[in-house]
């Protein structure tokens, strides 16, 4: 009988656990149309069960990508794959593995929510003796089963963007492309949509492609952000990551009829930061990270009160107008 | 995996087909001309032939005057009928069996510039190009969705011909007339074929244009080929024999295999979401 060694502990043993490979890896992947690059050259790593978001403006790029991805465009140059298969090769493989909601809903508003979903279950080859329980649970999860058997053709943007949402998601997909999900929504059905794409992530581990103009739902939703500009991709990292790029910004309060002082030693010691000021409160941008310690210093060797410093996180839309510059405000 | 098997790939095929024809339907622009214009050509039509022949003996009679315009080998298979008889066989028998073509044209070109044209403008063919239905499996989807059900209302325009043609010119002929040889072949033959070619036809159109109503309406010329093979027959140009219609078929089979070439280059995912 050989003898055992120690049992290796749960650390020792997901470290021994291969990294599951990317479901989306794309590599110099671009596309032309005529003279105009619509992508080009993108390189660009989706783990599984990541949530990614493609940002950029209108035209940046960001559907003729989830295009290439999904197989249904031809790259002018470049490569893809998609859970290790080309998509250009095996689009119907890849395909069947995937849930789009494309920016237009796409439904057809002749038939009823539940023709809908059937036709598309057909499509996708759910199993046929499980396709009536699966349409009436999407209906449920999505609050349409009072309008299953209604026309879509009377639904409301907001019934319509969640039906859609459930014919994405029907056939269980690994992988999520979702193009404006919360466009033209209210804000009630937005977060919604919102809401559906946290469990989808959290709770279900899907992998999820994300294009939208939509900030602040990137920032509450996503693992990593993807800013595209004129094809290209500008700016790749988490939120967290991408903010942290900016210069810091920091808000202190001092004593009453102190603040012209403090924003005079602010100024001698920092004669790159942007300062504004309102009453005893100063706003100090574009200070080199890390100088907060510097600057409560400063201040009280001035002899000046300080009575609140509060570092200020950059948002996501700070790092998107920075990358677009005023354009990006327009 | 790398592909889906036929069961799968031939249940997406019946799920476009199923969904294309109970869209068409549920639309009145395309379900209207479905049933009046064959109600016309196959029913109102034989009708008044009969009728004609039964009660208006003048008309018969100056009909019977101006047989010698007709082609040589048409006016001798009537010979040795009576004037009403006559009237009855050369309009039921020989001069709507161009129309019957009418039919299966018309109706396929209605359900493909809804199926493509339609769809790209109703914006639902951009989910349906990211569903894993092949390329090839699309295009026999689309082209299936307006074929199949315009041969079979072809099928059942030619029963429905039969029987009012037979029943209401039953008091002049005193037996059935109808189906002839001929009529078995341009429904056997000939028929689908047109089909094809309405088909054929919409999808050329369907590309190059934006909605259902412009696809219809630039796809309604192809009636015009079937129109002149009619009044070749009134001017005695032509005349509908088995072997005509057999070289009928022919032409219209080559014409629509190669329209339907050319369009289903068009119907590609990359083509067809490039223009969306």
């Amino acid at each position: 009988m050989t003898a055992e060694g120690p049992a290796p502990s749960a650390a020792a043993a997901a470290a021994a656990e291969p990294t599951p490979p990317p479901v989306v890896e794309a590599s110099g992947l671009t596309r032309r149309f005529g003279a105009k690059v619509a992508v080009d050259a993108l390189d660009l790593v989706v783990a599984r069960g990541e949530v990614l978001a493609l940002l950029g403006h209108n035209g940046a790029g960001k559907t003729t990508t989830i295009r290439m991805l999904a197989g249904v465009l031809t790259p002018t140059a470049g490569t893809a794959r998609v859970f290790g298969l080309s998509p250009f090769e095996h689009g119907p493989a890849v395909r069947a593995r995937l849930g789009v909601l494309p920016e237009e809903h796409a439904l057809e508003e002749r038939l009823t929510a539940r023709q809908n979903l059937r036709y598309y279950a057909d499509l996708y080859g759910y199993p046929e003796d499980r396709v009536s329980a699966r349409v009436d649970e999407m209906l449920a999860r999505f609050g349409l089963s009072d309008a299953a058997d209604r026309k879509v053709g009377g639904f409301s943007k907001g019934m319509k963007q969640r039906l859609a949402l459930a014919r994405a998601l029907q056939h269980e997909p690994e992988l999520l492309f979702l193009d404006e999900p919360t466009s033209g929504l209210d804000p009630v059905a937005s977060r919604a949509v919102t809401e559906s794409l946290r469990s989808l992530s959290a709770g279900e581990g899907r992998t999820v492609v994300l294009c939208t103009h939509d900030l602040a739902l990137a920032q509450g939703v996503c693992d990593r952000v993807a800013v595209m500009r004129e094809g290209a991709l500008v700016a790749l990292g988490t939120p967290s990551e991408l903010a942290s790029r900016l210069p810091a910004r920091l808000v202190v309060v001092v004593g009453a009829e102190e603040a012209a002082a403090a924003e005079a030693a602010v100024r001698s010691a920092f004669p790159g930061a942007a300062i504004a000021v309102s009453g005893d409160e100063l706003l100090l941008t574009d200070l080199p990270s890390g100088s907060t310690p510097r600057v409560v210093a400063l201040l009280v060797a001035a002899g000046l009160s300080v009575h609140r410093v509060q570092p200020v996180e950059a948002t996501l839309q700070d790092v998107y107008f920075a990358l677009y510059g005023e354009e990006g405000r327009a | 995996m790398t592909g889906r098997g036929r069961p799968e790939r031939m249940r997406a095929v019946r799920a476009v087909v199923r969904k294309d024809v109970t869209v068409a339907l549920s639309s009145k622009a395309v379900s209207v001309p479905f049933v009046v214009v064959p109600v016309m050509l196959m029913v109102v039509m034989p009708l008044g032939i009969a009728l004609l022949a039964r009660f208006a003996d003048g008309e018969v009679a100056r009909l019977g005057d101006q047989l010698g315009a007709l082609a040589p080998a048409l006016v001798a298979r009537v010979a040795g009928l009576d004037p009403a008889q006559q009237v009855v066989v050369l309009g039921l028998v020989y001069l709507l069996a161009p129309l019957f073509l009418v039919v299966p044209l018309m109706v396929a070109s209605v359900l493909a510039a809804d199926s493509f044209a339609g769809e790209k403008e109703r914006g639902t063919l951009e989910a349906l190009v990211y569903s894993p239905i092949s390329d090839r499996d699309l295009v026999l989807a689309k082209m299936l969705s307006a074929w199949l059900p315009a041969v079979a209302v072809g099928l059942v325009a030619f029963v429905v011909y039969c029987v009012t043609a037979n029943a209401a010119a039953w008091p002049v002929m005193g037996r059935l007339f109808l189906p002839t040889a001929m009529w078995l072949v341009l429904v056997a033959w000939v028929m689908p074929a047109a089909a094809a070619l309405g088909l054929g036809t919409s999808v050329i159109v369907s590309s190059r244009v934006g909605t259902f109503q412009e696809a219809y309406q630039v796809g309604g010329v192809v009636v015009l080929p079937i129109v002149a093979l009619m009044i070749g027959q009134v001017a005695g140009v032509i005349y509908f024999s088995v072997w005509l219609v057999v070289l009928l078929g022919l032409v219209l089979w080559l014409a629509a295999a190669a329209l339907l070439w050319l369009g289903a280059r068009s119907l590609r995912r990359s083509e067809l979401i490039v223009r969306l």
